[in-house]
C-alpha cells in the first residue's frame, strides 16, 4: 500500500507529474499560497498558482545581455524556463508595503492600522541561486542586532519547493559564484524534473507531513544517475564565468581607477539592475497623507543606489555622477558586502545582465576592470 | 560583521520605524534658519528612560513629511528634556521651521557611534568644528565641564560663515570659566566682530598641539573636515586619534536601508562618529 507511506527525511522518491497537484491541494489545505512561474501578459511571471496548468509547461527563456526572450518549444516540461525580471524579493521584500497608517488625534497621532498579518506562502520552482539570494537576504533582515519584522513574518513560515536547473540561460553565472545549478540545502522539497517524473528530495519534516499519503516510488538508481548527468549537463553548459578569487579586493583596493569612469559612460542609471537583484535590499521611506491632513499612511519602497535622490543630503549629493552611482553598486555587491554581511552580495542569477538596456555585463567589467589593473 | 573601536549602541523595534511622540516644549533661534528644539517624549517613563552618548542622533519624524537625522545637542545628564539643533533645509526640516511649542513630533533613537570620552580620559582635547557642526559637540563639551579634571588642555576652534552664524554664542563665556579654551573664527568679517577672520583648518596651525597626547574631535561641512585632517596630520598626530562625524542620507537608523553607506560602514550604525584610521581609505576616494 504505497499511498500510506511516508517519504523520509532526506530520501529522494519519485512522483508522476499530475501528483504534483495533490501536494498543491495539500499546501492549501495547511493555509499556504502556493506561488510559482507562470506565463501572463506573455511573459514570465511568479503569481499564484493553482494547478500544474499554471505552470509554464512548454516554455523556456533565451537570454543574452539586454535581451529576454519567453519562446513556446513544445516540449512537455514544467520547469525549463529560468526566471525573469522578477524574484522571491517581492514577496518577502515587496517593493511597496505600508507600515502603518495614523489618524491624527488632536496634536498627536495614534496608529490607526499596523501591517496585516501576510499569507503563509508557498514557493514553488525556487532555483538555486534564489536560495542562495534568500539566505543572503535573511543575513540582512534577520540580522542579531535588527530583525526587520515585517520581513521575518513573510519569511518565517514560507515554505520552499526548490528545483535544480537543467538547462542555464545565457546569462546565467551561478556556478562562479558557487550556489548552484543544484540545490543543496535550505528546502522542504528539492525538485528535479526528468521528462516522466518528477524527482523530490524531502528536506523537512513540514515537507514530509504535507507529502504523507501521497503515492510515490523511491528513486532508482537509474533516476538518480539521471538526475546527477542532467545537473553535469547543466554545469558544462554555463559558459559565463566571473572569477571571483581577488574579490572583493580587486574593487576595494582600486576605486578611484579611471575604468570605472569607462563603465559610467555606458549605464543610464536607470536602476533596472538593483530592480531585478533578488540581494539589493535599499529602502525608501514615503508619507502619503490625505488631503484633510487627517490621516497618513508610513510607506517603504525599493529604493536604489542610481537613483539621484538616493544620496542627496543637506551639503549635496555625494554620488552626483552616474559612475560614481554604478561604482557605489558594484563595489557594493562584490566587495564591501563582504564585510558587512559575510559573503559577496551577488548569487549568479545573471538578471543584471539580461535586464541591462546598455548591455552592461558585470562579469566583462570584472574581468575588464582586472585587466585595466594588471595592465 | 564590521567591529570598530566606536561602540555601536543596539536597537530593536517591533514596528518598524514606530513612532515615539514627544512634544516640543520650547524653541530657540539659534542663527539664520537654525534653531534648536527642546524636545520631551510624551510618555513619561520613556522620558526617564532615554540615555544617549555625546555624538548620537535621532531620527526626528513628521507625519506627512517624512524623517530626519537630527544630532543631540543637549546635555547628556539632563533627563528632562532633549535638545535638537536644526538647520532648515530639506522638505523635512522646512516643515520643522513652521512647528510651534506644545507641537507634537516623533523620535526614534538614538542611534550610532558617539564621541570617545572614555579614551580620550588623561589627554588634551581638541575640537575643531564648523558651522553645524557644533551641536554635535555640544554634549560633549558639557561632559568634559562636568569631569573637566579627567581631561588635559581642553580647546575648542569654531568656525562660521558670519557672526551671526554662531551658534550658541551666550555660552562661549561659560565655557571658557569652565576651563575650556574657546577659540572663535569667521569666514567674513564684519562691523559687529573684531575677532578671527578665516577659515577653521586656516587657524588650526597656530595652536600648539602635542601630537603625543591630543585627540582631535571635528565636523562639520565635509570640506572643512578634509582640511581640518590634513592639518592634524601634518602635525604628526596619530591617525587613530582622529575622530570625525560623518552626515549622508539616512531613512532607518538601524543599518538597514541602505542610504548611508560609505565603503562597508552604515554611518548610522557603525558612525557617525568614525576613528579616522578605520575611515581613511573610503573617505578620501571621490565621490564614493
Amino acid at each position: 500500500m504505497p499511498n500510506e507511506r511516508i517519504p523520509d527525511m532526506g530520501s529522494t522518491i519519485t512522483i508522476e507529474k499530475p501528483v504534483f497537484n495533490l501536494l498543491l491541494s495539500r499546501l492549501k489545505e495547511e493555509g499556504y499560497l502556493p506561488i510559482g512561474p507562470r506565463v501572463k501578459n506573455e511573459t514570465l511571471v511568479y503569481d499564484e498558482i493553482e494547478s500544474i496548468d499554471d505552470l509554464p509547461q512548454g516554455y523556456s527563456t533565451k537570454q543574452k545581455p539586454g535581451n529576454f526572450r519567453l519562446v513556446h518549444e513544445k516540449h512537455s516540461r514544467f520547469f525549463d524556463i529560468i526566471p525573469g525580471a522578477q524574484s522571491w524579493k517581492q514577496f518577502l521584500f515587496p517593493s511597496h508595503t505600508e507600515l502603518f497608517a495614523m489618524r491624527k488625534n488632536g496634536k498627536s497621532w495614534e496608529i490607526s492600522s499596523q501591517p496585516m498579518e501576510p499569507p503563509k506562502y508557498a514557493f514553488i520552482g525556487v532555483r538555486a541561486c534564489e536560495l542562495a539570494a534568500i539566505q543572503i537576504q535573511d543575513g540582512i533582515f534577520m540580522r542579531e542586532d535588527f530583525t526587520d519584522p515585517h520581513y521575518r513574518a513573510r519569511r518565517i513560515h514560507a515554505f520552499v519547493i526548490s528545483v535544480n536547473c537543467t538547462q542555464p540561460a545565457g546569462t546565467c553565472f551561478c556556478t562562479s559564484m558557487g550556489t548552484g545549478p543544484r540545490v543543496k540545502e535550505e528546502f522542504d522539497v528539492n525538485l528535479t524534473e526528468l521528462d516522466d517524473v518528477f524527482v523530490l528530495t524531502i528536506g523537512s519534516e513540514v515537507a514530509r507531513r504535507l507529502l504523507a499519503g501521497i503515492p510515490f516510488d523511491d528513486a532508482s538508481g537509474y533516476i538518480l544517475s539521471n538526475v546527477e548527468r542532467k545537473l553535469e549537463h547543466a554545469e558544462h553548459q554555463m559558459t559565463r564565468k566571473l572569477d571571483s578569487s581577488d574579490l572583493p579586493n580587486l574593487i576595494i583596493d582600486h576605486l578611484d581607477h579611471p575604468y570605472w569612469l569607462e563603465i559610467g559612460k555606458r549605464c543610464l542609471s536607470c536602476t533596472n539592475c538593483t530592480q531585478v537583484c533578488p540581494t539589493c535590499f535599499c529602502w525608501d521611506t514615503q508619507d502619503e497623507m490625505s488631503l484633510d491632513g487627517k490621516t497618513t499612511r508610513r510607506n517603504r519602497l525599493w529604493d536604489s543606489c542610481f537613483n539621484p535622490g538616493y544620496s542627496h543630503q543637506a551639503g549635496g549629493n555625494t554620488r552626483p555622477t552616474i559612475y560614481s552611482r554604478y561604482r557605489q553598486w558594484l563595489s557594493h555587491k562584490l566587495g564591501t558586502w563582504k564585510e558587512q554581511f559575510g559573503t559577496l552580495g551577488c548569487v549568479g542569477c545573471g538578471r543584471c545582465i539580461t535586464w541591462c538596456p546598455a548591455e552592461i555585463d558585470i562579469t566583462e567589467e570584472i574581468a575588464a576592470l582586472r585587466n585595466e589593473v594588471n595592465r | 560583521m564590521t567591529m570598530l573601536a566606536t561602540e555601536i549602541v543596539r536597537t530593536h523595534a517591533d514596528l518598524l520605524l514606530e513612532p515615539h511622540w514627544a512634544e516640543i516644549k520650547s524653541i530657540i533661534p539659534e542663527a539664520a534658519d537654525i534653531a534648536t528644539y527642546w524636545i520631551r517624549f510624551v510618555d513619561s517613563d520613556e522620558q526617564e528612560a532615554f540615555r544617549f552618548e555625546p555624538g548620537q542622533f535621532n531620527m526626528l519624524y513628521l507625519p506627512g513629511f517624512g524623517e530626519s537625522a537630527i544630532s543631540i545637542s543637549s546635555d547628556p545628564q539632563d533627563h528632562e528634556k532633549i535638545g535638537h539643533t536644526v538647520r532648515f533645509v530639506g522638505n523635512v526640516t522646512r516643515a520643522v521651521s513652521r512647528l510651534k511649542v506644545g507641537d507634537i513630533v516623533s523620535l526614534r533613537g538614538p542611534f550610532g557611534s558617539h564621541w570617545p570620552m572614555k579614551e580620550m580620559e588623561g589627554k588634551d582635547v581638541f575640537i575643531a568644528c564648523g558651522g553645524i557642526g557644533l551641536p554635535p559637540l555640544r554634549p560633549a563639551l558639557y561632559h568634559i565641564i562636568q569631569n573637566r579634571d579627567k581631561y588635559g588642555k581642553v580647546t575648542l576652534l569654531y568656525g562660521a560663515r558670519t557672526s551671526g552664524d554662531l551658534m550658541f554664542p551666550k555660552e562661549y563665556e561659560d565655557w571658557r570659566k569652565a576651563g575650556i579654551d574657546v577659540e572663535v573664527t569667521v569666514d567674513r568679517g564684519d562691523a559687529n566682530w573684531n575677532g578671527r577672520v578665516g577659515v577653521v583648518p586656516m587657524w588650526f596651525y597656530q595652536f600648539r598641539i602635542d601630537p603625543h597626547k591630543t585627540t582631535i574631535l571635528t565636523c562639520g561641512p565635509e570640506i572643512m573636515i578634509r582640511f581640518v585632517i590634513f592639518e592634524a596630520m601634518a602635525r604628526r598626530v596619530p591617525l587613530d586619534r582622529i575622530y570625525v562625524s560623518l552626515e549622508r542620507n539616512m531613512k532607518c537608523g538601524q543599518g538597514s536601508c541602505g542610504h548611508c553607506q560609505l565603503g562597508p560602514y552604515f554611518i548610522c550604525k557603525e558612525g557617525p562618529v568614525f576613528r579616522f584610521d578605520e575611515l581613511q581609505s573610503f573617505f578620501n576616494v571621490e565621490e564614493f
